[in-house]
């Protein structure tokens, strides 16, 4: 499964590149990510949050690199879910805006994680990259995730349509937290 | 604390919920002493507009005292005991949009951006109380809320103006502003408003303060046209005459230079198989709008003439005229409104004594009676023109 998906945000390329490089960034806001951790220079371990398949982790390794324009990477290794990714940071023409553009290719195997992760990307596939790249454009420009009453936990906000009603969350709610 | 909820379509029901918390840094939570029911509060109650869930706590008109300001809040911008005006439009600042002083199409601040960019192929800003298609935020009709990117929107209150006088900065005076605004007003113009509710009247207030030569008021409703009449507009009842032949007359043949729609997507008609047939789509949901007064708007306006929209809309319409509006040169211009960028003018004109907001208030009840007030709004009973609810 190919995934594209692009943004602008309103910050200069190299600030935008040096944040999606600090890869430990991107579960901040990439709803399928739970952690990301640097292992060496071009090299990474990442898991996958519970909706996309519990206990799955891989390796990951940067495989070409232009600094402020470009990261390329893939999963190595026997990773459950084969993936690969790239980004370019590209100026926008009014001068002071970053154009995005995100590819993803999942190789999505049979068995229980194959339907995991088929389930999570449901029928509109594309829409949770959108959507990822609508909080990361909320992180840079205004510093973090925007969070609502209806959508009170940020990067979950898609899936829990229908929402908890537009009232406030109740100590109890806020205590559990995401995941009450 | 006390809130007045959407509990389902036609009914609205004041409850107690949790009170609201600081969710984002630069938030703070306001503790309300004014607040009002808005006509696009209707279209919420009436259904037209999706995605509202039961307990959603209604209210994008209102104002109070800042009693606690989250870490991320910019220094020295709000503290604690500080009096504001909230805008409807939450607003980050920081996007595109906002840099443009379009703060109401925020690139940001709706978490539900998703679902509005499928119903409007762009998203736009979170609005408090206001369906969660825009971002599921509470309102405030209510004791306290929560005001995200609170070093944005809110505006300061320092000088002693009552409740009544800036209360309205929070959306329908700069909406009505905007109106005016968006025609390019010129010495000589005559300028239409449908609409004599709220945003009409302010409209209309406004189209003379940037110098119209006259402003005509159109509307059925006898009390409120005469609303207009005693602010010194001219009005015209659609009940009794036929619109297009009274605005002829009243403009020597030309048709108003310029038309405010302060109506939008609920409009009543006095014909009655159009009526009909709008009535019956909207019904079975083929039609989300009821664009009479759009529709009467275009055709009436002069060629070349401006066609201001601050009615709200939510959806597809039918029967757009087309061909009037590309043949005779009409420009048909929108939006919601960017309240934060005329808050300021605005309340600079209320101090001058240009505008005087509280002429439009007819009803003060407290919170626990907002039922009462969204029935005799909508209804127009007991002459009902603004109803302001006292938490």
């Amino acid at each position: 499964m190919d995934l594209t998906a692009t943004t602008t945000i309103r910050r200069p390329a190299p600030e935008v590149y040096a944040f999606w490089r600090v890869l430990e960034n991107l579960p901040t806001f990439m709803a399928h990510l739970e952690q990301v951790r640097a292992t060496g220079e071009k090299t990474s371990h990442w898991s996958a949050s519970a909706p996309f398949g519990t206990d799955v982790e891989w390796d990951a390794e940067i495989i070409h690199e232009t600094p402020g324009e470009r990261i390329e990477w893939r999963s190595t290794g026997e990773a459950a879910v084969p993936n690969a990714g790239a980004v370019r940071f590209v100026p926008a023409p009014d001068g002071v805006s970053t154009e995005v553009h995100v590819v993803l290719v999942y190789d999505i195997p049979g068995g229980a994680v194959g339907k995991a992760v088929a389930k999570y990307f449901g029928e509109e596939p594309h829409q949770q990259l959108d959507d990822d790249l609508r909080r990361l454009k909320q992180v840079l420009e205004t510093g973090e995730v925007v969070r609502s009453d209806g959508a009170p936990w940020g990067k979950r906000a898609r899936k829990e349509f229908p929402q908890r009603p537009a009232q406030p969350l109740s100590d109890v709610e806020l205590e559990k937290g995401a995941d009450a | 604390m006390r809130a007045n909820t959407w509990a389902g379509r036609n009914k609205v029901e004041v409850r107690d919920v949790p009170d609201p918390k600081i969710l984002n840094g630069r938030d703070v939570i306001v503790r309300i002493t004014s607040t009002a029911i808005c006509g696009s509060d209707l279209h919420l109650v009436d259904g037209y507009v999706p995605t509202m869930q039961d307990g959603d706590v209604l209210g994008h008109e209102f104002m109070g005292e800042v009693v606690e300001v989250g870490p991320d809040v910019a220094p020295d911008w709000l503290h604690v005991g500080d009096r504001v005006v909230v805008p409807f439009p939450i607003s980050c600042g920081a996007c595109a949009a906002c840099s443009a002083e379009l703060y109401s199409c925020c690139e940001n601040s709706n978490p539900n951006a998703g679902i509005a960019e499928k119903m409007f192929g762009h998203p736009l800003a979170g609005i408090f109380g206001y369906s969660h298609l825009t971002g599921g935020f509470a309102g405030g009709q209510a004791q306290y809320a929560r005001v995200p990117f609170a070093d944005v929107g809110p505006l300061k209150i320092e000088s002693d103006l009552t409740d009544e006088q800036v209360l309205f900065l929070s959306d329908i005076l700069p909406t009505g502003y905007m109106g005016a605004e968006m025609c390019d007003i010129q010495p000589s113009d005559v300028v239409a408003v449908w609409g004599a509710g709220p945003v009409g009247q302010f409209a209309m207030d406004s189209a003379r303060v940037l110098g119209a030569a006259r402003v005509i008021a159109i509307d059925k409703e006898p009390y409120r046209l005469q609303m207009a009449e005693q602010a010194g507009h001219i009005p015209v009842n659609f009940d009794e005459v036929d619109v297009r032949s009274r605005l002829l007359e009243l403009t020597g043949g030309r048709g108003p230079d310029k038309c405010i729609d302060a109506v939008g997507l609920e409009a009543t008609h006095g014909s009655a198989h159009v009526a009909a047939y709008d009535r019956i789509k909207q019904a079975v949901r083929s039609e989300t709008e009821r664009p009479h007064a759009l529709r009467q708007a275009i055709m009436s306006c002069r060629s070349g003439g401006v066609v201001s929209v601050v009615g709200v809309y939510g959806g597809l319409l039918d029967k757009f005229p087309a061909g009037a509006w590309m043949n005779r040169s009409l420009t048909l211009r929108t939006g919601q409104c960017h309240v934060q960028r005329y808050m300021k003018p605005l309340l600079e004109r209320i101090e001058r004594g240009e505008i005087d907001p509280t002429r439009i208030i007819t009803h003060t009840l407290p919170l626990d009676e907002a039922p009462h007030g969204y029935e005799i709004f909508k209804n127009k009973q007991e002459n009902c023109e603004k109803v302001v609810l006292k938490p």
